[in-house]
């Protein structure tokens, strides 16, 4: 899209700690502000997650100053896109939701609004390396975490030990474990390397301590193909290579198949698995169990995210402080929380929910677990920082192009991440960022 | 099935069959010939099969969809539909409404406007009527998706993004109406015809209202169908234009139900029962117009 000038996160972020052109379109907001004290204050609200507008409600009820109208969109990048249009001509919604790495893209387009001064005391409800992913380790706050994805090791309790398994949990035991499956199963797998969501492949980098978009003085690194990431490639790329795992994407009808029938006994995913395994495997009910995901050093405990939103107030929003206050309620109140948990199927960012109200027990395709959601928690504390850049989507789309056709070809990695690596430094220099080579 | 145009297609057979000269030989065996009919039938199946997939995955409760072999009907269409209904509070049913809305207004309005134009194109002689035309067959050439973000920049400065009109204006004029309009209009309406209105005292209106568009009808309906069926279809500028989720159509609305965040499911059996009832209402479209539709451009006046 030409008409989108592009800012470079650099000014944007540089010009919000200076606090001059936003306090600048502020003081057009602080107007508006005046003004609304004296009437009730309509938000809107572009979200995706289900049953959003039922929490909406209870604010409503509470709130009569503040109404928020939730109006449903779908999640992606096209959302993206058309949130940046909408603020573009002014005629953007108060609040969004938008996925951790679609934020630098927001910020660079100037699409979201600096919140800081309305959110003070937000940030110790949040995992350090969840609210990292919001401030970009800076002074501003461009959203308030709304749900994460901490990575975990999702497998067949009942296989396992039919097959003499035990879980690993490093990584080489891992490998060890899908070696020996195939020795004794030919036919099945422990799991499948997917070329077609990056979103677990960079869960993955970011556990081995990856930082694929790193920014210092006016110019974005990428490092895509750092020493971390080569080390995730490497090891998934033997196992294909090798046969160990399966290389066949995640989310087709085959590979539901392959979950139901038992064919695959192992799913590396996020806290939000048993929802997906609901529907892709419904014969498997009771039969799963979760586990921390194997760790590159025996000890150690990281985890990566997989997925996971957060709420942000748009610049375009006339109702600055009103809309941060709501994103305040939805994203720490525990009202709040257990309605979205309950309503829309959400793992709640803030810590303290994790373990309370609905998450109290475990998801009832896990009833053989009943500790799910406080080993789960455990789990999310140790959560890794993300490091996301302005241009996530062109990477994830070179990812699935070349690891897909690496995959197909189970010839290793390693030239498909270099070009993912080139292709993400070329568009971030086309779009006009200084890059350092 | 074509009921006006059989007579059309009679009168002219038996002056082909009694040309004379020509050597009336024992009848040639009939050939079929493989290598069209066999063509033909890849190009039928290739259509066919992924509306037979939608209509047999409609079928099956959520729980068998990807289990159960592809073509293996369920017996969960009942709860599909019901379940659909459910959802958030029959918010499926305002779509189809809303669909209904755009496709149906926005097609009359720009068959309406497809006539006017089409008819003074081809009727009246001005200055600039070939520069008019020509820029409008551009028009034609414009994929609608690349004008679908400046339209919506436009309602935006109108103030009237995320209004049922910022769906509705920007298809009224559809270039490819206007070309269809006037090359119909050029065929079917003889200048002796509105010349022999002109003499006779009819005004303009008149003769255009009460000669032209009786002849035009075909081709109107044609005009009216493609519109239909590309505002029904038509994504992209609704996606772009409206925020409001009561407003969207049912391309949009379905959208929603695949697309809610990485960690929720997406509601495949509701989606494609969506699909399946979304073809409903063409199909009977296409049914009640279909005896107007395929005269073309047999009928007329006056035979030349």
């Amino acid at each position: 899209m030409p008409h989108i000038t592009r800012r470079s996160l650099a000014a944007a972020t540089a010009v919000l700690l200076g606090a001059t052109a936003l306090t600048a379109c502020g003081s057009s907001d602080s107007g508006d502000e005046g003004g609304a004290a004296s009437g009730p204050v309509s938000l809107t609200y572009w979200a995706w997650a289900p049953g959003m507008d039922k929490v909406a409600a209870l604010w409503n009820a509470e709130h009569p100053d503040i109404q928020v109208t939730v109006q449903k969109q779908a999640s992606g990048d096209d959302l993206v896109t058309k949130i940046i249009t909408a603020t573009k001509a002014h005629k953007g919604p108060d609040l969004v939701q938008a996925e951790y790495q679609a934020l630098p893209t927001l910020v660079s387009n100037d699409a979201l609004a600096d919140i800081a001064p309305e959110v003070q005391g937000a940030k110790d409800k949040f995992a350090p390396g969840i609210w990292q992913q919001t401030t970009f380790g800076g002074e501003a706050v461009y959203a308030l975490p709304q749900d994460s994805g901490p990575l975990m090791f999702f497998y067949r309790e009942d296989l396992f030990k039919q097959y003499g398994l035990t879980v690993p949990t490093t990584w080489d035991e891992f490998a060890e474990t899908a070696r020996a499956l195939k020795k004794k199963a030919p036919k099945k797998a422990l799991t499948t390397f997917s070329a077609n969501d990056a979103g677990l492949f960079a869960g993955l980098s970011q556990q081995a301590g990856a930082k694929w978009w790193t920014f210092e003085g006016d110019t974005w690194k990428v490092g895509i193909e750092d020493a971390a990431t080569k080390k995730v490639t490497d090891f998934w790329g033997g196992l294909v290579a090798e046969g160990a795992v399966d290389n066949q994407p995640m989310y087709t009808p085959a590979w539901n198949k392959a979950l139901n029938t038992g064919e695959q006994l192992a799913w590396v995913s996020a806290v939000w698995a048993p929802g997906t395994l609901t529907t892709a495997a419904p014969d498997t009910k009771g039969k799963w169990a979760m586990a921390p995901l194997p760790q590159w050093n025996k000890g150690e405990t990281a985890t990566g995210s997989w997925g996971g939103s957060s709420t942000a107030v748009t610049t375009d929003s006339k109702h600055k402080a009103a809309a941060a206050k709501f994103a305040t309620w939805l994203n720490t109140d525990p009202k709040a929380l257990e309605a979205l948990v309950k309503e829309s199927g959400i793992y709640p960012a803030a810590t303290a929910a994790q373990t309370s109200g609905a998450l109290a027990q475990a998801p009832a395709f896990f009833p053989n677990q009943a500790d799910f959601y406080t080993r789960a928690a455990e789990i999310a504390k140790t959560t890794a920082p993300a490091a996301w850049g302005p241009n996530v989507n062109v990477a994830y789309t070179s990812f699935k192009d070349e690891f897909g056709k690496a995959a197909k070809a189970k010839s290793g990695f390693d030239a498909a991440l270099a070009k993912v690596q080139t292709t993400t430094v070329a568009d971030l220099s086309k779009q006009g960022f200084e890059v350092a080579k | 099935m074509t009921g006006l145009a059989s007579p059309a297609v009679r009168k002219g057979a038996p002056a082909a069959g009694t040309t004379p000269g020509v050597p009336q030989g024992p009848p040639a065996p009939r050939r079929t010939a493989l290598l069209p009919t066999a063509a033909l039938v890849l190009g039928a199946l290739y259509c066919l099969l992924p509306v037979a997939w939608v209509l047999v995955a409609a079928t099956k409760p959520a729980s068998d969809l990807f289990s159960t072999f592809t073509f293996l009907p369920g017996d969960g269409l009942g709860d599909n539909v019901s379940d659909l209904t459910a959802y958030r509070e029959g918010i499926y049913w305002r779509w189809m409404g809303n669909s209904v809305l755009y496709a149906g207004l926005g097609a009359v309005l720009s068959t309406v406007v497809s006539a006017f134009a089409g008819y003074a194109l081809a009727v009246y002689r001005f200055r600039g009527r070939e520069a008019f035309f020509n820029i409008m067959l551009t028009g034609v050439l414009m994929p609608p998706v690349i004008l679908a973000i400046p339209q919506y920049l436009l309602m935006a400065e109108a103030d009237l993004t995320d209004t049922y009109a910022s769906v509705l204006l920007p298809l009224v004029l559809s270039p490819y109406g206007v070309y269809l309009g006037r090359i119909y209009a050029e065929a079917a309406i003889p200048m002796e015809l509105v010349e022999a209105g002109r003499v006779d005292g009819a005004g303009e209106w008149r003769i255009f209202l009460r000669i032209a568009v009786p002849m035009m009808s075909p081709g109107l309906v044609t005009i009216f169908l493609f519109q239909f069926v590309a505002i029904w279809n038509n994504f992209l500028l609704p996606f772009i234009m409206l925020g409001d989720d009561e407003k969207f159509p049912m391309t949009v609305g379905l959208f929603t139900l695949l697309k809610q965040g990485a960690s929720q499911p997406s509601l495949y059996n509701l989606v494609i029962t969506g699909a399946l009832l979304a073809i409903v209402p063409l199909i009977a479209l296409f049914l009640v117009i279909q005896r107007f539709w395929s005269l073309d451009l047999l009928s007329g006046a006056v035979k030349s």
